[in-house]
């Protein structure tokens, strides 16, 4: 019924409307033409400054009203690289703006069709021409610069120090892995992916860098101020780690690794300091759209300090012995006493024959 | 019935009129080779905008319906399960079929409409017209073109009704989620299709091209020298150089998704565990096809802008009573906008894990693309500067293009920029800034080129009342739709998602959403308003009684008001001068058929 009225509202407005243009029309052409355009012109001139200026005061309340809902700090290093960047662009592009959008509809305004105006000839002007080249290829050359010495800085090779995490993407969901002790993250092979197995990686349980490797879903935690290398993958469709906090993005290929590297600076602790929100978590959103899924595509970051780091990631239990739990009890009681360095050897040898 | 009364003796007339002229030609024509397999390019134009024009109210109610769920994804819409039923249970929108929205929203308006419907129709009814030709240099290839094109159209309407749904993957179809019926719905029947089809226009936009570049380079008339053709043509002319050479880039990478669907090739596939399947592909490598589609993909872009920067310059001139200023700079401009546009592809894809030192040679290129462009606004600017400006509603949409021009335009360089793409790409500040500067910008320019040139086409005008309503409504809907979801993006908000109550960090934009949705709707209802508009004043629009009734230089209006196949009914006149002599030597316009005066200052 609602949808009726709307309807029937939309129809009968649009039926005013036409009528009212009809006889304008008519009225145009008993009137004369000539005149009944010249008014239409002034109303049109008149309306066109009126845009702009209600337009640029409209751009200074959207302004006021957004700009408390976008991201606040930054938690990287990157991440302020990159805010850094985007001001200095907003900075230029903005001047640009302004000035191009108020010459087009002042001088719409100004130079209306008037009978006493002759329009003025004026086909080029070398010297305009290359000002007005030079000076916008002086501007893109200073944004150009900026933006590829924080590329460099950002896209560079990972610090020697960086703790890895390895992420995931999947129908609709993230995984992560995190190395373990030996800091090696242990070979795979999708062919071996088997959830039933308790095997969602397809990891290869011959190699030896695998038996400390923990297995964990949906949330990644991180230490603050220790850069993080993430080294990432998809299993079915191509994803992405989108990190909206830390204001970095990268691709989630199925058989192409990619990877990308920050270091957080702000705990989630302090994070809902800052925000005033007790609910605040760092949140991993895919970028790429996956399929019907892709909406609720959600990971959590934590980032906390070493010492949480290290008592949360000691109550976990590796991937390798979740997937054997009967026939390993004996070698990994070995390794924790012997340590790995005595088992390792022998456990390459092995895969390599 | 009074209205069809009174429609009929004009209809009646207006096939006198055409018989008396085409007696010259000595052809009989049948209805059927007159209005459906013509090969007289203003009725293949006309074919191409009517099929626009459709494809436009349905690519936009797509729009329409998905922006119902991102404004009120909680609400149930009735309406919506009468209509769509198992798609949208309950009356809301399931993701499966909001995906497909989406994706036949960008394939539909950047393909359909703003490639075949804007350069299609006016490539065809303004090359030969402007050029002093009486067609294109084969016809019949044109019409091929067309019909091609309405295979295609055919083929993408039909996906829409098979069980399945149509694709889904989004407009540029990204495998493995395109290749993959496992992975979504979309992906099955739907994707063939849409491939399939997708080859059909290629081959249209193909003939159509091959076609536009040969009558542009051997059918101008004497006297109309390359320089002396207007910015119009010249847009078509590197609009078709584009289209025909990255238009076979995509074929390709079309044919080679096809045989990963269907034959088990390893293109684009490689080691993928899809519901628990594990598929024997590997060795493919996914991003080739990013490579492939963005080749065509970037040139599209400007295969969609340059014919409305052509027909905004030509509109401005006109109706600032002025030449175009720096005619040679925005000729420069074009061109080098036409050889950039093919080095810039892969700032789509900077997240991709692409080489970082072959990104930064993206950046650079792709920044450089601001100079020619920046070159264009400032003479357009110029143009207006001094002029004695009459706002028809084609000037209205010319001044708005070249509004929205500058703003998409500028957030284009935080995009072009890969340090900011990190934080900005995919989200919803790209969605803003392409549908500004690519989609509301160049529908202005289509939207000024139908004002303008109708008169020509139909012999009548559009009422210019309603005109003005439609240029002001569409220009404060499209600022008030695009410029705060700019924010959107800025908080990092991922685009095609539609549904943000799961997240923490995207839920503060609820009544944002709201207005957008809801101005969205006002707008598509004046398109609306503006296609009745149209085909009203086919039948009965104020009749055109001058040749020449914006007093234009160009030659289409040393035509009949109504002309007939052949367009000129005695000779081809003659070019003496550039189309630009407007407000010279104190004379309003100096038309280009007139020979230079002996005491003439030269510019």
């Amino acid at each position: 019924m609602q949808t009726f009225f709307i309807v029937a509202i939309l129809t009968l407005g649009f039926l005013i409307t036409f009528q009212i243009a009809k006889a304008s029309e008519y009225v145009a052409v008993l009137r004369g033409e000539e005149k009944a355009r010249k008014q239409a012109n002034k109303i049109n001139g008149f309306m066109l400054l009126a845009f702009l200026i209600v337009g640029l005061i409209g751009v200074y309340y959207c302004n006021e009203e957004l700009k408390g809902k976008i991201l606040g700090t930054p938690a990287s290093d990157h991440g302020v690289l990159i805010d850094r960047m985007l001001y200095i662009t907003l900075a230029i592009t903005f001047i640009v703006f302004i000035i191009t959008q108020i010459c087009l509809f002042w001088f719409a305004y100004k130079y209306q069709e008037s009978d006493k105006r002759k329009p003025y000839y004026y086909p080029h002007n070398n010297k305009l021409e290359v000002i007005w080249t030079v000076v916008p290829a002086i501007a893109l050359t200073v944004l150009v610069g900026f933006g590829l010495f924080y590329w460099f800085k950002i896209t560079g090779d990972a610090p020697k120090d960086a703790m890895v995490v390895e992420v995931t993407g999947k129908q609709f969901g993230w995984e992560f892995r995190y190395p373990g002790k030996d800091g090696v993250l242990g070979k795979k092979y999708y062919k071996n992916i088997d959830p039933a197995k308790n095997n969602p990686l397809g990891q290869l349980w011959d190699d030896e860098a695998n038996h400390d490797d923990v297995w964990l879903e949906q949330e990644m935690h991180l230490v603050v101020n220790k850069p993080v290398k993430l080294v990432i993958g998809a299993k079915d469709v191509i994803h992405d780690v989108g990190l909206p906090h830390f204001r970095m993005k990268m691709d989630a290929v199925p058989g192409t690794p990619t990877t990308m590297w920050f270091t957080p600076k702000i705990t989630t602790k302090e994070m809902r300091d800052k925000t005033g929100n007790p609910n605040f978590v760092y949140e991993i959103a895919c970028d790429q759209m996956c399929g019907k899924g892709h909406t609720g595509m959600r990971g959590v970051v934590v980032v906390e300090t070493q010492e949480e780091f290290d008592a949360w990631l000691a109550g976990k239990k590796p991937q390798y012995l979740v997937a054997n739990p009967v026939s390993t009890p004996d070698t990994n009681k070995k390794d924790s006493t012997t340590g790995n360095t005595t088992v390792r050897p022998v456990a390459n040898g092995i895969t390599k024959n | 019935m009074s209205d069809a009364m009174s429609v009929h003796p004009e209809v009646v007339t207006t096939h006198d009129v055409h018989h008396d002229e085409h007696h010259v030609h000595h052809h009989k024509e049948t209805f059927i080779t007159k209005y459906v397999f013509s090969q007289d390019h203003k009725t293949i134009g006309k074919q191409f905008l009517i099929t626009g024009i459709i494809w436009a109210i349905i690519g936009g109610l797509f729009s329409v319906l998905f922006r119902l769920q991102l404004g009120y994804p909680d609400q149930h819409f009735q309406i919506l399960e009468t209509v769509f039923g198992k798609w949208a249970e309950g009356g809301q929108i399931k993701p499966e079929f909001y995906y497909a929205l989406v994706t036949m929203h960008g394939t539909v308006l950047v393909f359909f409409v703003l490639t075949a419907g804007l350069s299609g129709t006016f490539a065809n009814i303004l090359i030969p017209l402007q050029l002093g030709a009486r067609d294109m240099a084969s016809p019949f290839l044109n019409m091929l073109s067309y019909w091609f094109f309405f295979l295609a159209s055919v083929i993408m309407l039909s996906s829409l009704f098979i069980s399945t749904g149509p694709a889904a993957s989004g407009w540029t179809v990204y495998p493995p989620l395109s290749a993959l019926g496992q992975a979504s719905e979309g992906s099955k029947l739907g994707m063939d299709m849409w491939l399939v089809s997708m080859a059909m226009f290629i081959v249209s936009s193909l003939l159509g091209g091959l076609n536009y570049i040969s009558t542009i380079l051997n059918m101008r008339t004497k006297g109309m020298s390359m320089t002396r053709m207007p910015l119009t043509i010249w847009a078509m002319f590197f609009t078709a150089v584009l289209g025909v050479l990255s238009f076979p880039v995509l074929l390709s990478g079309a044919i080679l998704l096809l045989f990963d669907r269907n034959l088990g090739t390893s293109f684009y596939l490689s080691d993928i565990v899809v519901n628990g399947q594990i598929l024997p592909n590997e060795g493919g490598s996914a991003i080739l096809f990013q490579h492939l589609f963005w080749f065509l993909g970037h040139p599209e872009v400007y295969i969609i802008l340059l014919p409305a920067m052509g027909m905004v310059s030509e509109i401005l001139s006109v109706n600032s009573r002025k030449p175009i200023f720096g005619y040679m700079a925005m000729l420069g401009s074009l061109f080098a906008i036409c050889i950039l546009a093919f080095l810039v592809w892969a700032h789509h894809m900077f997240v991709t894990g692409l080489n970082p030192l072959l990104g930064s040679i993206f950046v650079l290129l792709t920044l450089l693309i601001a100079v020619p462009s920046a070159i264009k606004v400032f003479n357009w600017l110029t143009t207006l500067w001094r002029g004695n400006i009459r706002f028809t509603p084609a000037t209205l949409f010319a001044i708005g293009f070249v509004s929205l021009f500058i703003s998409g335009g500028l957030t284009g360089i935080f995009l072009g920029n890969s340090t900011i793409d990190i934080h900005l790409h995919d989200t919803m500040f790209v969605v803003a800034h392409f549908h500004i500067v690519m989609g509301v910008a160049s529908f202005f320019g289509m939207l000024a080129g139908v004002y303008h040139w109708f008169p020509k086409m139909f012999g009548r005008y559009l009422n210019s009342t309603l005109g003005y309503i439609h240029f002001w409504v569409t220009i404060i809907g499209a600022y008030l739709i695009f410029w705060p979801m700019h924010y959107q993006g800025l908080a990092g908000m991922p685009r095609r998602y539609l549904d943000k109550s799961s997240w923490v960090s995207f839920t503060q934009f609820g009544e944002l959403d709201k207005m957008i949705t809801v101005v969205s709707i006002i707008v598509f209802a004046v398109q609306l308003m503006f296609v009745f508009n149209f085909f009203y004043s086919i039948f009965k629009g104020r009749k055109v009684t001058t040749q020449n009734p914006w007093g234009a230089n160009t030659l289409e209006w040393t035509t009949p008001i109504r002309p007939g196949h052949g367009n000129w009914e005695g000779e081809i006149p003659e070019v003496h001068r550039w189309p630009y002599d407007y407000g010279k030597d104190g004379r309003e316009f100096i038309p280009q058929t007139e020979p230079i005066g002996e005491n003439e200052s030269k510019h």
